[in-house]
């Protein structure tokens, strides 16, 4: 087997605090499908026929009972973690350590993307890799967020990221919160490639193929808890340390077993031998290439450790963690799924203006002198008449009743908007209720502040 | 019964008779004839055998009636054994009857590859059909062809063959997967490294292989070797040292006997692919190092102070991995001489030759194929290396290499090449277009002060890029072949052939 594939589905959503209060990151409904539905049909596309899918028991009760879930043809192992703990990502690759037999591709449960697989997996097979990743181009988002004021710059820590003249080796990447002064560049990095290009703005897809070998290193390493983090650095930065780059001239059984009996002091280093090492070095000594030219070295400066990044300039790559991501990722669902936007079960009548952007869900009603345009309206939702819903997400299970007005917004499941109510750029909560007559503009309404308006159209602010 | 049989044999001999005709090269038959005289087996047996090493296209159709085949001879094999007759041809050979020469009657019908024709679509179609039953996607071609090569494939190096395949390749084994991938990409490259690193993948597929119940291992494997076979075939169409590795892992696998337990059997196998690589790879460097050093130092090694012109200067061309072997022998032996590099795009393949040659601190001298009749003068040995060396004694090598012998010749200058015997091979050839290989067009693009010439060069209707991979140099213009069995002159091959097949 080649590759096994592990889903992180139990990530918190802690930067949109007011989509995740009733339901988890994982399934919040992105084009009427929850989230993790995106990247399991990437990976159901490209081949895979088992994932192993790590998250907490909450989204495994609402993925059994989820009808979009049951979709996925492949197989899925479901392990679940504490919902409190604080595990980071790599804390749960060693938890499920024993089932991986092969090098992993992981894969983060709010990745939305089309990108075609293979250029990241082709990496990590011809050059024997250690890791190899997707990172795109960021997109500005254009859509005003609901709930805040004005075009707030999410002040988002910068990655700066370093990569050879041929745009595919990893070779420093850092975060702008862990450089106090400046970027500091290695003098070993520079001698042996002396061109390198630092972007900037770049996306992490959170998309890592690793080899098997840095699994077991982390069973090893408990100091290390999140892939992207710490693991991902760390990896970048042994690419070029000593000790991985001295030339073996002993046996490769002499160095393993040299290792073990080391014991405790070696478990932290990597150790990326292969079997039949000698034989591949003869074919690589008498192979004619070089990755690099102009000065001594052999193919890859004969390091074993090597990061790989495939950076995709065209197609989409989301990654949902903020509410502006998820509102553009609603936008472009629809451009993704192959699925037609209007599902056959809802119920629309024929006075209905939809627009091609659109996407209806199951069981839906639609009255009559409806507009309907560049929204998603999720399952069973009831839309009376005379509405107008423009550039808005409006989840399962929601009453519009008749002459609303909603403009940019996100209502969650279950809410109910009263009769005449006209809301811009607002975010309602799960299970909310909006008066009849009422007005509101750039709000965010959760559990704890009920909105209440007068029918006199006031014009409330706040957050 | 045993009228039966021998009618049954005629027959069948008589069937590949007529398909043996289509054969290109006339001089198997003459070896064959000579061949199944010495061993004095009873007539019977001398007539299946050559019957039963025919040639490639007669065992496609018969494919599905394999196992009917393989009965009947199964059958055939325990008659013979009750009649009491030796045992030595009725080795359990089961994988059908190319692959499984008796030991004593040589097999002297070689069955040769057949030669691509794109062109052609009912061959095309008859490919595609095989590359489905084998589950391998087909690669399909790029670009315009010149019309003299449009008989070949020409595949471009951004649609790999991973496209069209599943991720988690189930399959093709993971290690086929990532060869195929480095020889299409070119990072192995040069024909001794493909073979060890095709071994090497080999060997890997032999440990994880587990025989399905019922099967034999030696029937079985074979079978799954060949959509890995087919895969890198397209991926990067097989060298000629290739395809004589395969044969021989073939033959190694097909002569495991039956009672031989699978852990013994892949011990066995996994010995044998060292062995190989170490006899016909390594050993056959080292034996040629031996050889050459003393084609370098004859009367020509001087010990003259480093500033002042040697008289030794040798050319050495387009990258040959043995080659750059074998200049570091003679230099770590101290003999006193000067290199000259020659290279050729769009590969460029010289730089690394020249820097490992600098490497170890021999002077060197780097020139493009273009000044090749400037700097002639100045050498005095111009040492090639071989992809292939064929049946008829020309030499098959990177493009430009017949280029050089023949402005060497026209110099008086010796030309030496240096080649192992495993990259000897029954095909003949007389020119560069019958069989070659086409590589990337787009490789011949190139950007200079951030213009881009040819970017569009599809579109125009009367433009055609052409990379040519190989060509064929004849053997008037070599002087001396140095094998690690010696150092022949080019004639001499086919001699090396039938001895070859004869030891084996």
């Amino acid at each position: 087997m080649e590759l096994q594939a592990v889903l992180m589905a139990a990530g918190g959503g802690s930067r949109m605090p007011d989509l995740t209060y009733n339901t988890p990151k994982p399934m919040l409904p992105v084009g009427n499908k929850p989230l993790m539905w995106h990247p399991l049909n990437l990976l159901e596309r490209v081949g895979f026929e088992e994932v192993i899918v790590i998250t907490t028991k909450e989204v495994q009760k609402m993925m059994s009972t989820d009808p979009k879930m049951k979709d996925v043809k492949m197989k899925l192992d479901v392990v679940c973690i504490q919902e409190d703990g604080d595990m980071g990502t790599a804390d749960a690759l060693r938890h499920i350590q024993q089932k991986i037999k092969t090098d992993v591709l992981v894969v983060s449960c709010d990745l939305i993307t089309d990108v075609a697989l293979h250029e990241v997996v082709d990496l990590f097979r011809a050059h024997n890799a250690t890791l190899a990743m997707l990172m795109s181009k960021a997109h500005d988002f254009t859509e005003t967020v609901p709930g805040q004021k004005g075009k707030k710059k999410t002040g988002e820590q910068r990655d700066f990221v370093g990569v050879d003249q041929s745009g595919k080796r990893l070779l420093f990447m850092a975060n702008e919160a862990d450089l106090e002064d400046g970027l500091s560049i290695r003098k070993s990095i520079m001698r042996k490639h002396p061109r390198m290009h630092i972007k900037t703005g770049l996306v992490d897809a959170h998309l890592y193929c690793l080899k098997k070998a840095v699994v077991d290193f982390l069973a090893d390493n408990k100091s290390i808890s999140s892939i992207r983090g710490e693991l991902l650095p760390y990896l970048v930065r042994k690419q070029f340390s000593k000790t991985t780059n001295c030339p073996k001239s002993k046996d490769d059984a002499d160095d393993q077993t040299q290792k073990t009996a080391d014991g405790s002091t070696n478990s932290t280093e990597l150790l990326i031998c292969s079997r039949d090492e000698p034989l591949l070095q003869l074919a690589q000594e008498r192979s004619c290439w070089n990755d690099h030219r102009g000065d001594m070295s052999e193919a890859y400066h004969g390091g074993k450790l090597r990061c790989y990044v495939h950076i995709m300039d065209q197609g989409l790559c989301y990654r949902v963690n903020t509410l502006a991501a998820y509102i553009e990722a609603n936008r472009l669902a629809s451009k993704l799924l192959e699925e037609p936007a209007v599902h056959p079960s809802a119920v629309i009548s024929e006075r209905c203006q939809m627009g091609p952007d659109s996407i209806i869900g199951a069981q839906c009603q639609v009255a009559d002198k409806t507009s309907i345009k560049r929204s998603t309206i999720g399952n069973s939702t009831t839309v009376k008449e005379k509405v107008k819903v423009t550039n808005s997400i409006i989840m399962h299970g929601v009453t519009i009743e008749e002459g609303c007005n909603i403009h940019g917004c996100v209502i969650c499941s279950n809410a109910v908007i009263g009769r005449g109510a006209d809301l811009k750029y607002c975010l309602v909560g799960n299970g909310q209720q909006i008066e009849a007559e009422g007005e509101a503009h750039s709000f965010h309404t959760s559990t704890f502040n009920m909105l209440s308006l007068f029918s006199p159209p006031t014009v409330t602010r706040g957050t | 019964k045993e009228e039966k049989q021998r009618l049954r044999k005629e027959k069948k001999q008589q069937k590949k008779n007529k398909e043996k005709n289509d054969e290109k090269t006339s001089h198997e038959e003459q070896p064959a004839g000579s061949a199944s005289q010495p061993p004095a087996q009873p007539s019977p047996k001398a007539v299946p055998v050559p019957a039963s090493e025919a040639p490639a296209p007669a065992d496609k159709p018969a494919k599905s009636k394999a196992d009917l085949k393989a009965e009947r001879r199964a059958r055939q094999e325990a008659e013979r054994a009750s009649k009491g007759k030796k045992g030595d041809v009725g080795q359990p050979a089961p994988t059908g009857k190319l692959k499984a020469p008796p030991s004593e009657l040589q097999p002297v019908v070689k069955r040769l590859p057949e030669h691509v024709q794109v062109d052609n679509p009912e061959v095309v179609k008859k490919l595609a059909k095989k590359l489905e039953r084998q589950q391998i996607p087909l690669r399909s071609d790029y670009g315009y062809k010149v019309s003299l090569f449009s008989h070949l494939h020409q595949y471009s190096r951004k649609a790999p063959l991973t496209q069209q395949l599943g991720i988690p390749s189930t399959v093709i084994h993971p290690a086929i997967v990532r060869l195929g991938l480095q020889y299409s990409q070119g990072i192995v490259a040069g024909s001794n490294a493909r073979s060890v690193a095709l071994l090497h993948a080999f060997q890997q597929v032999i440990r994880d292989y587990t025989t399905p119940p019922n099967e034999e291992l030696s029937r079985d494997l074979v079978n799954k070797l060949k959509p890995y076979i087919s895969f890198l075939n397209q991926c990067r169409p097989l060298s000629a040292s290739m395809g004589n590795a395969i044969k021989y892992i073939k033959k190694e696998i097909s002569n495991i006997p039956s009672q031989c337990k699978e852990e013994e059997a892949k011990i066995k196998l996994l010995n044998c692919i060292e062995r190989y690589i170490n006899e016909k790879i390594v050993l056959a460097a080292k034996a040629i190092a031996k050889y050459s050093i003393e084609k370098i130092s004859d009367g020509d090694v001087i010990l003259f102070p480093p500033n002042c012109s040697f008289n030794v200067t040798i050319s050495t061309s387009i990258s040959s991995s043995l080659v750059n072997h074998i200049l570091c022998e003679a230099f770590e032996k101290k003999r006193k001489f000067r290199v000259i590099v020659v290279d050729s795009r769009p590969r460029l393949e010289g730089r690394e030759a020249l820097r490992r040659l600098v490497q170890k601190g021999i002077s060197c001298t780097y020139v493009l194929i273009s000044a090749v009749s400037y700097i002639l003068p100045e050498v005095s040995k111009v040492f090639l290396g071989a992809h292939a060396l064929l049946a008829n004694g020309y030499v098959m090598s990177r493009v430009g290499t017949s280029q050089i012998a023949l402005v060497a010749k026209a110099f008086n200058v010796p030309v030496l090449v240096c080649c192992e015997t495993y990259k000897f091979c029954e095909r003949v050839q007389t020119d560069s277009f019958v069989s070659n290989e086409l590589d990337d067009p787009d490789d011949l693009i190139v950007t200079r002060k951030g213009k881009t010439q040819l970017e569009h060069w599809q579109k125009v209707p009367s433009l055609g890029l052409l990379n040519l991979v190989y060509d064929v140099t004849p053997p008037d213009f070599v002087d001396l072949v140095i094998t690690d069995l010696g150092m022949i002159p080019c004639t001499s091959v086919p001699v090396v052939l039938r001895v070859k097949n004869v030891d084996q």
